[in-house]
């Protein structure tokens, strides 16, 4: 008679760490982890080493002190008096204007380059296609580099714009002056302002908001949203009665009498830049360096937009479109409602992270002499103090906060978007 | 059967299209003049297209090709055509072309003070022969990796090129790269035959002790004893003699080397199951691509001094080559974790049902998929990376870009630009536009699928 017996009780052993692949992983793990603490502990130890060795250690101290350099394009009132914290925020309101701009532009012409490219006319397409590869395989920053030196070498001095035969005169119905030091665009005035409120006291984070900006915001959101609303009850009748009643013209209404009605009551005019002296005074000033930035970094990022576009659109099955005309519906209305809702869900999240890289190539910047947040915390303020690291670091953690926020949103997009599958 | 005998029982024979359907005007008619929309469209773009030509074409062929500066050329311009206006000077790339593609590299190291123009009689090499042959053996060793068809044995030049190139450009001592590449046979030697006596995973730990011990300590001292025995070297070039596209070029395909396997390794720790591995992964891929390049350069130029032991200061170009690497890693890593997204599970499942373990299963099954999958977009991280090394011109190396702001500034070309970011945009074209297409027909080439 046999018996049985339980297999003998496995005793850990140590050679089960290497070998045995329940316990492998655990090794491996644990020599990652110290491996990567010891690197981390070396490079802190010999920061505060060379930091000693130095005689300065890490502190902020030096953003409470006068910045005592000028930023001249500044959203803000700023004046080299200020602190180089304020002159830090200065330079990272100037990169998100950069970017909401180029971001802004380079959808737009990239959409239409996108388009454009997939057109039957050979012609145009190809025009297109050069124009995307002209752009995609030369660096940005020749781009950029190379858009400053044509504003600055080939548009008029202010003074050229004197005399009674001017050398060079105003465009667009004399409102706006192309200058070699920049433009000079009309900027919109209120003769019954509501004033401005001062937030934030006399800190480094004070800002002037015009009450006049507000209520025309808050207007236009209002008047938008009450749009939607007759939108939404003109869906609600339609699926009730299958009869869509003409919402246009009440829309239309909507959106543009209060907003007119605002202005006329605040009494919105333009004031033009007019040449006193040598150069031109009032209008808004564009700096040639925001210019410079701003198109190269626009039509550059527009190139890949417009790829990505194209895919997008290609992506979508020839089916997509038979099915939808088989249906009846017309070629403006397939393309609105099937094709494109379905390919945003392709197009949007390499779009978002073009959006990424325009944000990031807006620290090349400082080859221009714009003063964003890399000309001013990595730039000047650095330089000044002598703090590197606090500035670089703080640097890179300001763009690490940006580009986690629009991953943070392009993901929620995604999920929403996302086709529900079993 | 009922006699059909009103139905033709042979076809007609086929007409002809009509001549406005078939051959150019059917091509024209079709592509360019379909509806009056098209119409319009075409009529637009053959106006914006003379325009620009008109333009182009004269302004780059009427042009100077021989003056000592923009005056000299203006000068030039108002005798021949009577206006300055619409007529390249192309006599500043005939005058800085050397530069813009080498930067201050000695046409003849040997010689440092030699230039072109007065070439020093005992010279018996062309000159800048050390930067050119270096590129011509970067086309010799790619060329194996690149084309399948050509004979393997050429691969022993890419083995040996990663050596070879610094240097040739750096120069100095030959035994140098000879004892660090050493260092390789070492590792591969002690893992080959150390497998069979103590097992693989010991075996590759000895190996790394070796190698290790021999590049930290070992390597140095006998690189110099043989130089005493047998000085074979080249004249040292400093770094800060290295500038133009030929710097642009080093960075971009050390960069690209090294980027790619670290990509892959930083991918596949993405894609692990042991939670610390993964998210050290994640960490350092997500700090990486959320900063810009013009970041990490600052931390090469200004803080990783602070980072290393008090009194190492190692090259500025070693520096920036870093960076640039451990930048390029983080996008590769982003883009190879997509083709591994890509594969079906039945990918792995099938390559564990084989009974391969985790490394087998990534090298036989996983990785030439997921690769191939992910071509276009590492591709598209390599030309990026070769573009962005222009960026090192804003930490004040010279490369084309920061040489052409001292030509600028120059006072002989002062007021220049067209000509000289055309020529610098030209050679950038040339090299993205040529990776560009040879990943377009690499994908061709490796297209398994059934459409």
């Amino acid at each position: 008679m046999t018996t049985y017996t339980d297999p003998p009780k496995e005793s850990f052993r140590l050679s089960m760490l290497l070998y045995d692949t329940r316990y492998r992983s655990l090794t491996i793990q644990v020599v990652a982890l110290m491996g990567f603490m010891l690197l981390a502990a070396w490079l802190i130890n010999n920061t505060i080493q060379n930091l000693a060795a130095l005689g300065k250690p890490i502190e902020f101290g030096f953003f409470t002190e006068p910045a005592s350099y000028d930023i001249n394009q500044h959203l803000l009132e700023y004046d080299s008096r200020d602190t180089h914290l304020r002159a830090s925020l200065i330079g990272l309101i100037n990169t998100l204007i950069i970017a909401v701009m180029g971001c802004a532009t380079a959808t737009i012409v990239g959409v239409l380059v996108g388009i454009l490219r997939l057109s039957k006319n050979w012609l145009v397409a190809k025009i297109m296609a050069v124009y995307v590869e002209m752009f995609r395989n030369v660096p940005v920053l020749l781009w950029i580099v190379l858009a400053m030196a044509i504003l600055i070498e080939s548009l008029p001095r202010p003074a050229a714009f004197r005399g009674d035969t001017p050398d060079a005169t105003m465009k667009v119905f004399d409102s706006v002056a192309f200058t070699n030091r920049g433009f000079y665009i009309p900027e919109p005035l209120f003769s019954r302002s509501l004033g401005d409120i001062h937030l934030f006291g006399q800190s480094s984070l004070r800002m002037d908001v015009s009450l006049d900006f507000v209520a025309f915001l808050v207007v236009l959101i209002g008047s938008i949203y009450a749009a939607r609303r007759v939108t939404a009850r003109a869906d609600k009748i339609q699926n009730a009665t299958g009869l869509r009643p003409t919402t246009w013209h009440i829309n239309t209404a909507i959106i543009i009498l209060p907003t007119l009605a605002l202005l006329v009551g605040l009494g919105f005019h333009l004031g033009y830049p007019e040449l006193r002296g040598f150069n031109f005074q009032g209008g808004i000033h564009m700096r040639n360096s925001l210019i410079a930035l701003w198109l190269s970094l626009s039509l550059y990022t527009a190139a890949f937009v417009a790829e990505i576009v194209r895919a997008g659109i290609l992506a979508i099955s020839h089916g997509q479109t038979e099915a939808a005309a088989a249906l009846g519906l017309r070629p403006g209305r397939i393309m609105r409602l099937v094709v494109l809702p379905q390919a945003l869900r392709v197009i949007v999240p390499p779009l978002i992270s073009q959006y990424l890289n325009l944000t990031k190539n807006s620290s090349l910047a400082i080859a221009v002499g714009y003063m964003d947040i890399t000309g001013t915390l990595g730039g000047i303020t650095m330089n000044q103090t002598g703090r590197e690291l606090e500035c670089v670091l703080l640097l890179m953690l300001v763009y690490l906060s940006i580009s986690l926020i629009i991953s943070a949103i392009m993901n929620w997009y995604n999920n929403r978007v996302k086709l529900v599958e079993r | 059967m009922t006699d059909h005998s009103y139905v033709r029982t042979e076809m007609l024979p086929e007409k002809a299209p009509p001549a406005s359907e078939v051959g150019v005007i059917g091509w024209i008619r079709e592509n360019l003049f379909s509806g009056w929309f098209n119409s319009i469209l075409t009529i637009l773009s053959l106006a914006f297209i003379y325009y620009i030509l008109s333009a182009l074409i004269p302004w780059t062929f009427q042009s100077v090709w021989n003056a000592g500066s923009l005056d000299e050329c203006r000068e030039i311009m108002r005798e021949t055509w009577g206006e300055t206006h619409g007529h390249a000077c192309w006599a500043v790339i005939n005058d800085r072309w050397l530069q813009l593609l080498y930067g201050f590299y000695p046409p003849y190291p040997a010689y440092p003070d030699a230039t072109v123009a007065d070439a020093p009689a005992e010279a018996w090499l062309p000159a800048y022969f050390r930067p050119n042959l270096t590129l011509i053996l970067l086309f010799v060793a790619l060329a194996p990796v690149l084309f399948g068809h050509l004979p393997r044995h050429l691969l022993i030049v890419s083995a040996i090129y990663p050596f070879l190139m610094p240097w040739l450009l750096w120069g100095g001592s030959v035994w140098v790269p000879v004892t660090i590449a050493f260092g390789f046979v070492i590792l591969f030697g002690v893992i080959k035959y150390g497998q069979a006596v103590m097992g693989t995973l010991a075996a590759i730990i000895a190996a790394v002790g070796a190698a290790l011990v021999w590049w930290l300590v070992l390597s140095g001292p006998v690189a110099d004893g043989l130089y005493a025995v047998m000085p074979v070297g080249l004249p040292t070039v400093e770094s800060r003699e290295f500038g133009g596209f030929m710097l642009a070029v080093l960075l971009g395909v050390v960069a690209i080397g090294l980027s790619l396997p670290i990509g892959i390794v930083l991918a596949l720790g993405r894609q692990s199951d042991l939670f610390i591995i993964k998210s050290l992964c994640v960490g350092f891929i997500e700090t990486i691509r959320g900063v810009p390049l013009i970041t990490l350069l600052f931390v090469a130029s200004v803080l990783l001094n602070y980072f290393l032991p008090p009194g190492t200061d190692f090259d500025i170009i070693v520096r920036v080559m870093i960076m640039v690497t451990i930048f390029a890693s983080a996008y590769n890593a982003e883009v190879i974790r997509g083709g591994l997204a890509a594969l079906p599970k039945g990918q792995y499942e099938g390559a564990d049902s084989l009974g391969l373990n985790y490394w087998q299963a990534q090298r036989l099954i996983i990785m030439p998929q997921a690769l191939k999958i992910s071509i276009p977009g590492i591709v598209s991280t390599f030309i990026g990376v070769f573009k962005d090394t222009t960026l090192v011109s804003i930490i004040g190396l010279l490369d084309p870009i920061g040489l052409s702001q001292g030509i600028r500034a120059n006072q002989e070309w002062n007021g220049i630009y067209w000509e000289l970011f055309a020529f610098i945009a030209l050679l950038f074209f040339i090299f993205c536009f040529g990776m560009s297409r040879y990943s377009m027909w690499l994908e061709r080439k490796l297209q398994t699928g059934h459409r």
